[in-house]
């Protein structure tokens, strides 16, 4: 229990994936102009990631392993997330409708989000087990819907402020979010996992 | 080194085929019936999302007009003819009001206006209107740098000697032009009605007069002429209520300022000649 607590903390706090690792930077940036559909967008991310590390771990275990294909490995999660995406869209679609409302347009759009790729490959490359490989799938997701989360509200405030004029619009929310990265960089080694 | 690349090749190729497949299965197992309706719908409907039905765009106006959850005669930019389709698909009928068009309720062309100074800023009339309210001395009336034409979807607006014209044949009545014009000087007006009062011009007579030469000065002979009190004179401007007027066009002779135009109601091509009073 002291375990996953720390994982997830750790992962959302210390190595955020947005904040500490600049994975997912562009959605990031691309749909945290309004709180609610920086909600809707973190948490399509949440879930496909949960997903996505549990079926790049068993694709990498069961599949490239045992036929010493590891250096497939890349080529092949981006294969596996994509077709996961999809399948999760026509599954939610006809079971979830609500669900899939609500998450709209934001999940086909995961597909090209890099962070999803970089927790199944990192889930890799620390040699996880399956377990660990899921909860650190979900709290990268987590991370991830926090700094978004963080960030849209700190952009629908600068919506109001008084910005210089050249500094309007994107200029100021890209420096926005590297001081909010460097707010993060605080929490470097609170834990460590 | 080729067995090597063989098998990567069959892997992956293997790896897509099989995703493949199960996506097909998936999508034919798990398919969800549309509505044919409101595909029906969605494509008697113009497309242009442009949002004057008050929905966010055609597909969610379909969607409603199938679900039976709005009048069908919401879509401006159809029209009519759209209304008609639509009645043959929902089998309701169409009962809406006459088509309405954008107006721009100036006349201060470039010659009749007065400049208060050279601007020579953004090309825009947000930010003319931005510079103490714009470079006109009439505080009111339109800033000619053509937000509105820009704005339009439907290419329906030019500017004519320094006033946006609508040309009321394109004009789709989706209101976009009359939220970005910062002078609010733009109206919804029945396409029937063809005299208006082309001045929003609401200061004393006096004031309004030397700011532009076609002010209404809120005289009131208007008023006086009109045999149907269709004018009413309020804040020293006067409002024409197009439900009564009868387009005779009495008020239109009378007035010393011209102020009032006629509109083409042919609409087959721009008439716009305000007549400038002979001693200016």
């Amino acid at each position: 229990m002291r375990q996953i607590i720390f994982v997830i903390m750790g992962t959302i706090l210390v190595e955020n994936f947005v904040l500490q690792k600049f994975l997912g930077i562009c959605p990031f940036l691309g749909v945290s102009k309004k709180m609610d559909s920086a909600i809707g967008m973190s948490g399509a991310v949440v879930f496909v990631m949960t997903l996505a590390s549990a079926v790049t771990w068993a694709v990498n275990e069961y599949i490239l392993l045992p036929n010493e294909l590891e250096f497939l490995r890349t080529i092949s999660f981006i294969l596996v997330v994509a077709a996961l995406v999809q399948f999760v869209e026509i599954i939610l679609k006809k079971f979830i409708k609500p669900l899939y409302k609500s998450l709209g347009i934001y999940l086909p759009l995961i597909t090209t989000n890099c962070a999803v790729l970089g927790v199944a490959l990192l889930n890799i490359q620390r040699t996880y087990g399956f377990g660990m490989s899921v909860l650190y799938g979900f709290s990268a997701g987590l991370s991830f819907m926090v700094a978004l989360i963080l960030f849209s509200g700190i952009r629908e405030r600068l919506e109001t402020a008084d910005v210089p004029d050249a500094f309007k619009g994107l200029p100021i929310a890209l420096v926005s979010a590297a001081f909010l990265s460097l707010a993060f960089m605080g929490f470097q080694g609170l834990f460590s996992f | 080194m080729n067995s090597n690349l063989l098998t990567s090749v069959a892997y992956i190729g293997g790896l897509g085929l099989l995703f493949g497949i199960i996506l097909a299965v998936a999508s034919k197992l798990f398919a969800v019936r549309r509505d044919r309706k409101v595909e029906e719908v969605r494509e008697a409907l113009p497309g242009a999302n442009c949002g004057a039905c008050g929905y966010s765009g055609c597909d969610a106006y379909a969607e409603a007009v199938a679900a039976d959850e709005c009048d069908i005669t919401l879509c401006t930019v159809g029209g009519e003819s759209v209304c008609r389709a639509l009645e043959k698909i929902t089998g309701k009928e169409a009962v809406g009001g006459e088509r309405k068009v954008a107006r721009v309720l100036c006349g201060g062309t470039l010659e009749n206006r007065k400049k208060s100074f050279e601007y020579s800023g953004l090309q825009t009339c947000l930010d003319v209107q931005m510079l103490y309210s714009g470079n006109n001395i009439c505080g009111y009336g339109c800033l000619g740098m053509g937000d509105c034409v820009r704005a339009c979807p439907f290419d329906a607006i030019r500017m004519i000697e320094g006033v946006a014209f609508i040309l009321e044949d394109k004009c789709k009545s989706c209101e976009i032009c009359i939220g970005v014009c910062p002078k609010h000087i733009i109206e919804m007006v029945p396409e029937s009605a063809a005299v208006t009062i082309a001045c929003s011009n609401k200061d004393k007579g006096a004031v309004a007069m030397k700011s532009c030469k076609t002010a209404c000065i809120g005289c009131g002979k208007c008023v006086k002429a009109c045999p149907v009190d269709a004018i009413e004179v309020k804040d020293f401007l006067a409002k024409i209520d197009y439900e009564k007027c009868i387009n005779c066009g009495k008020c239109i002779e009378v007035c010393p300022t011209n102020a009032i135009l006629r509109y083409n109601n042919k609409r087959k091509k721009i008439v716009r000649k305000p007549k400038i009073n002979e001693e200016a």
